[in-house]
């Protein structure tokens, strides 16, 4: 029988394996970043260990670091002592680093894939649950813990259990003002916030082929969402194109495309379970709740709690409702928003961009609300200035802002007041993620900039 | 790692599901550098409610947590089983666990038990009938054990042989060093490297 393409990237990294233990496996490329790593350098100080191969170690500068006023220092104690134990982390071990400032800092999802790093069939991890971004090149990338970022920094390996795997078939064709972003969050409404734990899932079909680089990124990363470690699309000429070129491409380019032309999943492979999604009959998607697959087509209402059988998910609705302050039967389109994020490692890459600048040109955003455009990386950022992006969006009224994660975390000052309600185009929608008390509904960037310029939560056929 | 091999204390019937780790602890309170501490960040946001379940007595000393379907979904954040564990926990129970979470526990010596939702539905009913109910949980009969109830749970040999002799992942990894060598050997050269910077 076939391999799935999971399989095969994972039988390929087995260093060992023995009965009833976990593989080890070799990973390729081990990203850090502030808040996740320190801890794990102490644990290599105190053991007397060294990190087996900092070649195949980059660190970058992102989770906590401010968006404004970066020449400065940090005026966050926490955050410069972070950012401060990384920088010295990385010069002791002789770890690559990209600081605040330097250009090719960003979000660690941003800048794997912009400087090459991230190519077809390696094993990627980070301490960072976004880490399923990189399964677009179709890797194996997955998101850890800071015990075992210690653990790949010590070994370059990890001992893991193999997954078993998910196909979801997405087949037809997006509607304009659909996303990829409209996709992944209807697949997490449809499979769940747990629907995917255990599995890594590969994303397949036509409308998954349609989609650009960067909108298969913005697909895996969302993997997590749906409760998946990884999820992954099998590399095409897209996929090449999009990496010949980068700083880091392979010197012996044909040896290693002609690897990855091997990194499919075997017409008469099993995958444990399959999911169709029909890209016909997607809208434009947001979220009600404070959980990702709290969501609905933006064109319906806010679901009624008394309505879902479940009685966890029942449960669950009828105090996200109460947290988000949402009557049911309130259409989507009426909720008046206070703060439009656009950025983050899920739509914060040059396309993101592009297609609000496109909505927001010569128009301005609505006087009730602000609006922070924070682009993934500092060349992310570069590129959009030389494309006249950042005048789009200054004229417009929003805030252009240095490279990071953001509000979309808010680990930095970017942040939701409590009781404040965002539209943003990041990936989570739990209680507090932006700010104690903040009230967040993900979107696409395009209904991020329909909104801005509306006030409520629309879609640019609004305007 | 401290060995685990039975443990007996109080349980907190946490009545929620789909607990994400920016609940356990939020992200404010990864803003440290070191790996002790972090007890008064864990549920920060619920427990400014008096009426939360951990701001009562007896539950506020309690050691095994007993907690709705999908624990621990969200964020890679392991303050998050630290948190638990500087509060005092050793055991998680709940019908199903975020995979990113149960790995994280089990690195770190917190025991995550699966019981099913009916079993779980018990035990906060017994909990909460009462409150100073003493909870057994053993690894080596893997049970978990309350008045005349004993309910088994699965977990995996190797999770469980490593949590009852409490040894440390890495090293025993790095007893694999010969073979993490021969495999580099054949490794192929077009992989990428971060260094030299290009």
């Amino acid at each position: 029988m076939g391999k799935t393409l999971a399989e095969k990237i994972w039988q390929e990294h087995v260093v060992k394996s023995a009965q009833g233990e976990p593989d080890l496996i070799y990973i390729d490329l081990h990203l850090i970043h502030e808040v996740t790593s320190a801890q794990a350098f102490d644990g290599l100080r105190i053991a007397d260990r060294k990190i087996r191969r900092p070649e195949l170690t980059i660190a970058t500068e992102d989770h906590n670091t401010p968006t404004q006023n970066i020449d400065k220092p940090i005026a966050d104690p926490v955050s410069k002592l972070q950012v401060d134990t990384l920088r010295n982390n990385c010069a002791e071990f002789g770890v690559r680093i990209h600081s605040l400032g330097d250009i090719d800092q960003g979000i660690v999802h941003v800048v794997g894939p912009q400087l090459g790093l991230t190519q077809p069939g390696m094993t990627i991890v980070c301490g960072d649950s976004h880490t399923s971004t990189h399964g677009a090149f179709g890797a194996l990338a997955f998101g850890i813990g800071t015990s075992e970022v210690e653990h790949v920094l010590a070994s370059q390996t990890l001992p893991l259990v193999r997954p078993k795997t998910m196909a979801i078939n997405v087949n037809g064709t997006l509607k304009k003002g659909v996303t990829s972003k409209d996709i992944i969050l209807a697949i997490i409404a449809q499979i769940g916030t747990g629907g995917g734990q255990g599995y890594v899932l590969e994303y397949r079909g036509s409308a998954i082929r349609a989609l650009s680089m960067e909108g298969r990124m913005t697909v895996c990363n969302m993997s997590i969402e749906a409760g998946a470690r990884a999820g992954l699309i099998a590399p095409d000429e897209k996929t090449f194109e999009y990496i010949k070129g980068k700083p880091h491409a392979p010197e012996n380019w044909d040896e290693a495309l002609a690897y990855w032309r091997t990194l499919f999943t075997d017409a008469d492979a099993k995958f444990d379970v399959e999911i169709n999604v029909n890209a016909d009959e997607l809208e434009p998607f947001v979220t009600w709740g404070t959980n990702p697959g709290q969501g609905a087509p933006l064109n319906s209402v806010v679901p009624d709690p008394a309505l879902i059988s479940d009685v966890e998910e029942r449960g669950a609705a009828e105090r996200a409702l109460i947290y988000m302050d949402l009557k049911a039967g309130t259409p989507l389109k009426e909720i008046a928003i206070d703060t439009v994020f656009l950025g983050s490692c899920t739509n914060g890459r040059i396309e993101d961009l592009r297609s609000a600048a496109l909505i927001l040109d010569g128009k301005k955003i609505a006087s009730s609300l602000r609006m922070l455009v924070v682009p993934g990386s500092a060349r992310v950022r570069l590129q959009a200035e030389s494309e006249g992006l950042d005048k789009v969006f200054i004229n417009a009224g929003a805030e252009w802002r240095n490279a990071g994660c953001s509000m979309c975390l808010g680990m930095n000052p970017d942040q939701l007041s409590p009781g404040e309600r965002s539209a943003s185009t990041s990936n989570r929608n739990f209680e507090g993620r932006q700010g104690k008390g903040g009230r967040t509904h993900l979107v696409s960037p395009l209904v991020a900039a329909a909104t801005a310029i509306r006030g409520t939560l629309s879609s640019p056929a609004d305007l | 790692m401290e060995k685990f091999t039975t443990h007996t204390g109080n349980a907190v019937p946490l009545r929620r599901s789909n607990v994400d780790t920016d609940q356990i602890i939020p992200a404010v309170y990864l803003k440290r550098v070191t790996r002790s501490g972090f007890e008064d960040g864990l549920f920060a946001a619920w427990r400014n409610d008096p009426d939360f379940i951990l701001n009562k007595e007896p539950f506020k000393h309690g050691s095994i947590l007993v907690a709705g379907a999908d624990f621990g979904t969200g964020s890679s954040r392991e303050h998050a089983v630290w948190a638990l564990q500087n509060y005092g926990f050793k055991v998680v129970i709940s019908s199903r666990f975020a995979d990113i979470f149960r790995g994280n526990s089990a690195k770190g010596g917190l025991l995550t038990i699966v019981l099913s939702q009916e079993e779980v539905e018990e035990l906060w009913n017994a909990i909460e009938a009462s409150p100073n109910l003493a909870v057994t949980v053993s690894l080596e009969d893997r049970a978990v054990s309350y008045q005349n109830v004993k309910v088994g749970f699965e977990i995996d040999d190797y999770t469980r042989w490593r949590l009852m002799e409490g040894l440390d992942d890495i090293g025993l990894t790095l007893n694999h060093v010969a073979e993490i060598s021969a495999f580099e050997k054949v490794r192929p050269s077009f992989k990428p490297a971060t260094l030299p910077t290009k």
